[in-house]
């Protein structure tokens, strides 16, 4: 092996280690995040549980119920339990409807599935549509330069008579 | 026949939205019937007489059925609302009173948790039973939206009487009497 051959060897050697503690930096908090269940907050948990006498969400609910739902949930946040284990609590105790997102089951469903449903016929519609209006158009007369149709060469002769007395 | 695929496609479209919207709006359900009917002097029976609801801070569950025989006067109430603190000893005097005429209020919990239910009851010194309605699809039944309200139903599991806000002490010892003594 050359003198040159080696130094680009160790060059490669080196900078795939730094790329190596690079990524095992970036990728700690991930295999972190993986094993270990993010600490829940009120705040948190507050954007995705609703009022469920008031009908909206809790981040944003006043109401009575509001408060005695939010002492609650301060209660299960001491106990230390995880953020689904707090929705998971929330459903016992005040059923399906606190979940900000329904579950996907029953008429529920409709939620999750007509969004595409109507996105994808929308975007069919255009691909059905579009190729057709533009090939129509493609093959329509240049409406711009067609002389008008059904005027007469003497009735153009004393139109543009008549314009020129008014121009003086 | 082609130009008009579109068009009718966007109509049936749009009209199976409106139609789903519609179901969806009328499952929500509403309470006027029941109050109208009661207002008529046309007793509706109570829905969901069947459906058991787990007993508060006890075990087993108890059902609209289970009390058949006996004036119930069935009380939707939750921990945090004001109204139903204070309608709270009015309902104790009245059962204590009821009790021996083989009728009983019976208490509902709605959009409330158990522990808080749980210290209202024991706060309040209440004696009736305390049943637990977590989805509120029983409560709802009775075209529910708010707490307190209060149902009266007779020995044949009919709605005679009902309230959708606080109680006073007056109606409900007039409205338990005249049904305690209405031919069964």
């Amino acid at each position: 092996m050359t003198r040159s051959a080696l130094h680009l060897t160790r060059a490669s050697a080196l900078r795939l280690t730094l790329i190596a503690l690079i990524a095992g930096c970036a990728l700690a908090p991930a295999a972190l995040a993986t094993t270990q269940p993010p600490r829940a907050s009120l705040t948190d948990i507050e954007n995705d549980v609703m009022c469920t006498s008031c009908r909206e969400p809790l981040a944003v609910a006043q109401s009575p119920q509001a408060d005695s739902e939010r002492a609650y949930i301060r209660g299960l946040l001491a106990q230390g339990l995880t953020k689904r284990q707090i929705e998971q609590n929330l459903v016992a105790q005040y059923g399906e409807a606190v979940l900000g997102k329904p579950p996907a089951s029953g008429f529920n469903l409709t939620v999750y599935v007509l969004p595409p449903v109507i996105l994808a016929a929308g975007i069919g519609i255009l691909l059905f549509t579009l190729p057709r209006w533009r090939r129509r158009a493609r093959t329509a007369p240049d409406r711009g330069s067609a002389p008008p149709t059904g005027f007469d060469p003497a009735e153009a002769a004393r139109l543009d008579q008549e314009l020129s007395q008014f121009r003086g | 026949m082609r130009r008009f695929a579109i068009p009718a496609l966007a109509v049936a479209v749009a009209a199976g939205l409106l139609a789903l919207l519609g179901f969806g709006v009328a499952k929500l359900g509403s309470s006027s019937s029941i109050d109208a009917s009661v207002a008529r002097g046309n007793y509706p029976p109570a829905p969901h007489q069947q459906a058991k609801l787990p007993i508060l801070g006890g075990s087993g569950s108890e059902s609209l059925a289970d009390l058949r025989g006996k004036v119930v006067v069935l009380n939707v109430f939750a921990s945090w609302c004001g109204p139903c603190l204070a309608e709270a000893p009015i309902l104790e005097k009245e059962q204590r009173q009821i009790v021996k005429d083989n009728a009983t209020i019976l208490g509902v919990t709605y959009l409330d948790n158990s522990s808080a239910s749980e210290a209202f009851v024991r706060q309040q010194h209440i004696s009736y039973p305390v049943l637990r309605d977590v989805s509120g699809n029983f409560v709802r039944s009775f075209g529910t939206t708010g707490v307190p309200e209060t149902f009266v139903i007779n020995r044949q599991g009919r709605i005679v009487a009902l309230q959708r806000e606080q109680l006073a002490g007056t109606w409900l010892q007039q409205t338990v009497q005249r049904v305690l003594t209405e031919r069964s």
